[in-house]
């Protein structure tokens, strides 16, 4: 199953709307509730990620029997320096992101902590890739 | 305890949820960073001061069901009819952040670490 959601930049009014019909989806699969919210914290990170630091961009989902793939592609600034980006409360957020609720410096650790495998790629200028899978199993 | 008991030990208002004020809660959380609420395991009452939308989907992606909003703050038509979704309870507490940890702490509220 294959679905697409557009992010906007600074659209935090809908920024988990990916995440949250992904939720629906997976918990219809009668999947292990567990497993769901792994899945979507970590995708909502990546949504906030998308609209606080960047452009906005797009999310892209294929769900399978066994697993979730999902890759949120912005156009942005990149990040720099990823390993530091990566570290528990490094944070570039501004002061309209930090008052969403956001820029703790939390949100890839996050990540990290409840996918089984994430790829970060980022272009400065450019763009940012994540890519993150997680297995039902 | 109940959430009626913490409405009343807080003097609080209900937003959404008044129908639920029966259902039995043990542990609380406070924080204004959805980050930091986005690492819990459980699913306690969730104090805080954060009060935008955000805040509900922050529940929703971590399955929080009940939040208590500090220094009087009023959830927007959007946050309550995105809560209603989920079936959550809104408390907001005219007190600020720390005088409602304390109240709750007195009742018996327990930490999650
Ligand atoms: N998509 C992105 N585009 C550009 N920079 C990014 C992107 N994602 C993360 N970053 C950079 O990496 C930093 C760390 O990101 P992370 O998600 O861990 O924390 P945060 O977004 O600042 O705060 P939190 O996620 O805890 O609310 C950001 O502050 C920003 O500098
Ligand atoms: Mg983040």
């Amino acid at each position: 199953m294959h679905q697409e959601y557009t992010v906007i930049e600074g659209d935090f009014v809908n920024a988990g709307k990916a995440s949250s019909s992904v939720k629906k989806t997976l918990k219809q699969l009668n999947v292990n509730p567990q497993v769901v919210k792994r899945v979507v914290v970590a995708l909502y990170e990546a949504e906030v990620n998308a609209i606080a630091h960047a452009y906005g961009g797009k999310v892209l989902v294929d769900i399978d029997a066994d697993k979730i793939k999902m890759v949120v592609a912005d156009k942005g600034p990149g990040i720099p320096d990823i390993a530091l980006a990566m570290q528990e409360g490094y944070s570039t957020a501004r002061p309209e992101v930090r008052d969403m609720g956001f820029g703790a410096g939390m949100g890839l650790p996050n990540m990290q902590k409840n996918v089984d495998k994430l790829n970060v790629t980022s272009e400065v200028g450019v763009g940012t890739t994540v890519e993150m899978e997680v297995n039902f199993g | 305890m109940t959430l009626q008991s913490i409405v009343d030990k807080l003097g609080a208002t209900v937003a959404l949820g008044a129908e639920r004020l029966d259902t039995e809660v043990e542990h609380a959380f406070a924080s204004d960073l959805m980050s930091d609420v986005l690492t819990l395991k459980d699913t306690p009452v969730l104090v805080t001061g954060l009060c935008n939308v955000q805040t509900i989907r922050t529940c929703d992606m971590a399955n929080l069901d009940v939040v208590v909003f500090v220094r009087n703050k009023r959830p927007t038509e959007d946050m309550i009819e995105l809560a209603e979704d989920n079936d959550m309870v809104l408390i907001c507490s005219q007190y600020s952040m720390f005088k409602t940890c304390g109240l709750l702490w007195e009742l018996g509220m327990k930490p999650l670490y």
